[in-house]
């Protein structure tokens, strides 16, 4: 199966190569005469359109109004962004087609290597290198939102608890790589080890700082795969964020030393670019904050504009990063600290299909930019005009940085250690120091380096490729072996249950506790302190009333366990077609778990009474404890299977009509997405249908399948119901298999009493319906009553069946109510409401159906 | 503060203290210090008036659990050593520990720490977390919005997944089994000062 998906993708990537192999020709007429500026523009693509369309519509163009005219130029540069982004995108499918080498190789080595393959097209075609990664496109487009994708996915908890350390790595190990490097290169310069090249002290420093940007993307992903242990990760992931933003603050001072010459550097500047390093940073940063309350502030009062409330997010994010470009603090900390500070507030106070959009919107964005960067990061390398080979040069800088990367990893983990509470393992500083793979951020800055200060820009571009290629593909490939080799610390992978959240939450409150008994101020009493400042300032002005009162950790827990195991359910449902698996004992163990959970989260005060039972059983029998409640159910299992099964069939077509009807309702609008909320037509439909059907077929009873929300209205409508059906109740019924049901009339023939449910799947079966000509004088009555499965409709298609509500998963509320209800028909109200206080008083008597019916006798 | 409080501390009673809780010698006299600060009958020993007057404990959901378990069954006061014990979960693992089999188990191992922990539910001592119990402390937990109700279905549910003998309620190996993947060493752990 996926070595069949594979071949299809190997030719589309082929096909795609190809094309650009023919469209060649074209390019090299075609992008010279039109394009001699080097624009970072998508290639070529469409190209080979252009000239065949040209032959044949030139014709018509002569004289006359044109039917149809080219026009290229008029489409140029955003016909060949959209390609480029396509080619990037195909690049991307290709590499993820082949599974197996991305398990070796990382995606972005590859993306690279793709590139590669690419420039070499493009160069061959033009001899001449017309797609280059600008800094303009790279640092305004491309690179803010992947920044803005990791601050906003930041997880927040782990990040400033490990803040110190990451600050640390980011801050001084950048400074110390910057420094070390620039200095080194600049020694073994004057030991002539490079020969003659026209590089100062400051262009060296300049240099260091711009190559000292670690790049995470390779780095994350082999963690991802492998799951590194979660202090290792985040302190690689914090670092290299806040180390991009620190690489370029430090890049723009070093940038202004060297234009200032360093015959003009005195300690009064040099302390003012220390000054101005910490203000662009930190103000930055604060401002991001700014943007991210902003946001936060914004989203509060969005919700009647909906569709557009995730864009507000982007725009606002996009704007912290501009706004900092413009008051030349450092955009990049800029747009990072407002997604992280955000987060929160927006994730909260935004609908749910907001925050999800939000999300995936952000993903399509980094991961979109992120391909283009790499694959340009490859086509940049088909260059002849950077490639300036210095051998020293090179292999020096590769070499101090591998070096000084690790003795700065080590160093500074060495000091962290003494003050950590869980200090950085060795083996965790190995992959640290061994992880400081350069990317794109190095590369951009790069070629940012003006020409006419640095003489020699193009080395330093051809250097700073060699260390990304070098890092990325080797590093990025040999990144993985080494984790598993050195068995690095993996994290448990661990299931999202209650007990470890409310756990978590307890150690959290008595880690407090005894730093407050112990009288020291430490972590947790500063982010104790933190959360509740937060609590009654940032949360009370920045997140929704509603919200702030719905929310709580634990309980938000047991609400996504809920949404899970409901979904499971409906898979399970799904898959089995329908409510099939009711039928089946073997099925519904599945949900054997969540069957109990439920239904005693349902109805805790009957689970008290019963705890006693409940504990002797096996979970097996504690299925069986809750049919049990109504024997006279399991007397008729028998009948009964027959009779689910008809009404699971016919139920499935109910549910394929209900949905057609639905589907049928869509309609376009630009400000709703809403997909047809009002239901009351679909309801008017569809209860005629049912009633409809009752009249012809009589008989139906056994509604089948519960979606949660449908069993609540049964619930309250058959309590309403029993009154009238309670009148006519004899002995008989009690036998007979539809007893659940309040259908006295059926009964009062006698000939249902005994097999009442045999003529009723006869009756179906025949599909018609209306055959049977014993039941039609007890139609009326019966439609005149409304049974309790037609007016759940407002709910939902599907009504319920009483076995297979037995065993599904219920809401809470639902079961308690439901309990009673099964226990008897005969008396049915009386007992609802005799049971109720009951169950309530936490009555000893276990509620077992004969006790229960000798009360209500 | 600190010197009065150290020569009140005779010395083969620190280390029988460093020996028992390990911590150092630095570490016992400055929380002796803080010990005689906190001891406002100046009897030697905390009573949990003494405790409640620490302010930040007022606010804390589980401060007054926090304070019972310092004191052992019946009794009202706590010495220096008893309150050294307590603190002495929460040290941190340290790496030569891991290594060398101390005879006995430190206090601050990962079963004791557990231990500790499973206690703050667990008030009548019967080695198991009812289900009355573990509604106690989420009622502790949790803001006042959710509704008892729902309450009562976390509780039945956070049982649910502990529980593997069926008896529903929550023992302490149920305890130690279900949060097998947490980092308990690390999330149970505080930095005492030097």
């Amino acid at each position: 199966m996926q070595r069949c998906g594979r071949v299809p993708l190997w030719l589309l990537g082929s096909v795609l190569l190809i094309r650009f192999t023919s469209g060649i020709s074209a390019v090299d007429r075609d992008v010279q005469q039109t394009r001699p500026d080097s624009r970072p523009e998508p290639p070529s693509e469409s190209t080979p359109n252009q000239s065949h369309a040209d032959h044949g519509h030139g014709s018509s163009a002569v004289g006359g109004i044109p039917v149809v005219t080219f026009k290229w130029h008029h489409v140029e540069t955003p016909y060949q962004v959209a390609l480029w982004i396509l080619v990037a995108g195909l690049a991307k499918l290709v590499i993820e087609a082949n599974h197996h080498v991305t398990n070796v190789i990382p995606e972005s080595a590859l993306l690279i290597c793709f590139g590669f393959i690419l420039g070499g097209i493009i160069w061959g075609a033009d001899k001449v290198q017309t797609f280059k990664l600008n800094p303009t496109v790279f640092f305004f487009y491309l690179l803010p939102q992947i920044i803005l994708d990791t601050g906003y996915s930041m997880p927040n908890k782990l990040f400033f608890g490990n803040m110190g350390a990451i600050l640390v790595y980011a801050v001084i190990g950048t400074c110390w790589n910057a420094a070390s490097l620039g200095l080194s290169l600049w020694g073994c310069h004057q030991g002539g080890a490079m020969g003659d090249l026209d590089i100062g002290l400051l262009q060296y420093l300049l240099f260091g700082s711009l190559i000292a940007a670690v790049d995470p993307v390779a780095v994350i992903a082999v963690f991802e795969q492998v799951h590194v242990n979660e202090v290792l990760f985040i302190l690689v992931f914090g670092e290299s964020l806040l180390n991009d933003g620190v690489t370029v603050v430090l890049f723009n001072v070093f940038d202004a030393f060297v234009s200032l010459g360093g015959a003009r550097i005195n300690a009064v500047e040099i302390i003012k670019g220390i000054i101005s390093f910490f203000v662009v940073a930190f103000g930055g940063s604060l401002l991001g904050l700014v943007f991210g309350l902003l946001i936060s502030l914004l989203t509060k009062v969005t919700q009647k504009v909906k569709i557009i409330e995730p864009a507000f997010v982007f725009v606002l994010g996009y704007l912290s990063y501009l706004t900092a470009e413009m008051l030349s603090l450092s955009s990049i900390l800029s747009i990072t600290f407002c997604g992280v500070s955000c987060q929160k507030y927006i994730n909260a106070n935004m609908a749910e299909s907001s925050v999800s959009t939000v999300r995936y919107v952000m993903k399509v964005f980094a991961n979109g930019s992120e391909t283009i960067i790499f694959v340009f990061l490859g086509i940049s390398a088909i260059d002849t005009e950077i490639w300036v080979w210095n051998t020293g040069f090179i292999l020096l800088t590769l070499f101090f940085i591998f070096v000084y990367r690790i003795i700065g990893v080590f160093f500074l983990t060495w000091i962290l250690n003494r003050y950590r509470l869980v200090p950085v393992e060795f083996i965790d500083q190995v992959i640290m120091s061994y992880g400081g793979l350069r990317g794109a951020v190095a590369y951009g800055l790069a070629t940012l380096l003006n020409e006419s200060k640095i003489k020699e820009k193009n080395l330093m571009i051809c250097t700073t490729l060699l260390v990304v290629y070098f890092t990325v593909i080797l590093q990025g490939i040999t990144m993985k072996p080494l984790v598993n080799w050195l068995k690095v610390k993996k994290a448990a992978v661990s299931e999202l249950t209650l007990i470890e959240k409310l756990q978590s939450k307890v150690f959290d409150h008595m880690l407090v506790a005894i730093e407050d008994i112990s009288g020291q101020i430490g972590h947790n009493y500063m982010r104790d302190k933190w959360n509740q400042f937060e609590e009654r300032w940032m949360t009370r002005i920045l997140m929704k009333k509603s919200v702030r009162k719905s929310r709580d950790c634990v309980f938000k827990v047991f609400h996504q366990l809920n949404l899970k195991d409901a979904m499971s359910y409906v898979a399970e449902g799904e898959r089995r077609g329908s409510l099939e698996f009711v039928r089946n004992e073997s099925a519904f163990i599945d949900f054997k778990k969540k069957f109990v959970d439920d239904c005693s989260g349902a109805m805790p005060d009957i689970t008290a009474c019963m705890s006693d039972d409940y504990s002797a059983m096996s979970s097996m029998s504690r299925i069986d404890q809750v049919p049990s409640v109504s024997l006279e159910m399991h007397e008729q299992n028998m009948k009964g299977v027959r009779e689910t099964e008809d009404i699971n069939t016919h139920h499935l077509l109910q549910q394929h009509l209900y949905k057609g009807r639905k589907q049928h309702r869509h309609r376009y609008s630009r400000s709703h997405f809403n997909v047809n909320k009002d239901e009351n037509e679909v309801q008017e439909i569809f209860q005629r249908t049912m009633r409809n059907r009752l009249e012809s077929f009589k008989s139906a009873k056994m509604g089948v399948s519960p979606p949660k929300k449908i069993s609540k209205h049964t619930k309250k409508d058959q309590q309403q119901k029993v009154p009238n059906g309670k009148s006519t109740e004899n002995g008989k019924r009690y036998f007979s298999g539809d007893e659940d049901f309040q259908f006295p009339e059926g009964d009062a023939s006698g000939f249902a009493a005994s097999d009442g449910s045999h003529p009723f799947p006869m009756t179906y079966r025949a599909g018609a319906g209306i055959e049977n000509p014993a039941y039609i004088p007890d139609l009326d009555p019966m439609a005149a009553e409304i049974p309790p499965w037609l007016a759940e409709y407002d709910a939902g298609p599907v009504a319920p069946s009483q076995r297979a509500q037995l065993r599904l998963p219920w809401t809470p509320s639902d079961l308690g109510r439901l309990a009673p209800l099964r226990i008897s028909t005969r008396s049915n109200d009386s007992f609802a409401q005799a049971d109720a206080p009951a169950a309530q008083q936490k009555d000893d008597e276990p509620p077992t159906p004969s006790k229960r019916d000798g009360r209500n006798m | 503060m600190g010197s009065k409080a150290s020569t009140l501390l005779r010395e083969e009673e620190i280390e029988e203290i460093k020996k028992e809780t390990g911590f150092s010698h630095s570490q016992i006299t400055r929380l002796y210090s803080r010990f005689t600060s906190l001891d406002k009958g100046e009897n030697g020993t905390l009573s949990r008036e003494d405790f409640q007057r620490i302010p930040e404990l007022a606010i804390n959901p589980l401060g007054d659990r926090i304070i019972n378990a310092f004191f052992p069954e019946g009794e009202d006061q706590v010495n220096f050593r008893g309150f050294m014990r307590i603190l002495a979960h929460f040290r941190p693992i340290e790496d030569n520990e891991k290594k060398s089999v101390a005879v006995s188990e430190p206090l601050n191992s990962r079963t004791n720490k557990l231990l500790f922990a499973f206690r703050l539910y667990d008030l009548d001592r019967d080695d198991k977390i009812s289900r009355e119990e573990l509604l106690q402390v989420l009622r502790m937990m949790v803001g006042v919005n959710i509704s008892d109700d729902q309450l009562g279905s976390i509780a039945d549910r956070t049982i649910q997944e502990a529980d593997t003998n069926g008896d529903n309620s929550i023992s302490f190996n149920e305890f130690i089994k279900v949060l097998e993947k947490v980092d308990v060493e690390q999330k149970m752990s505080i930095r005492f000062l030097h």
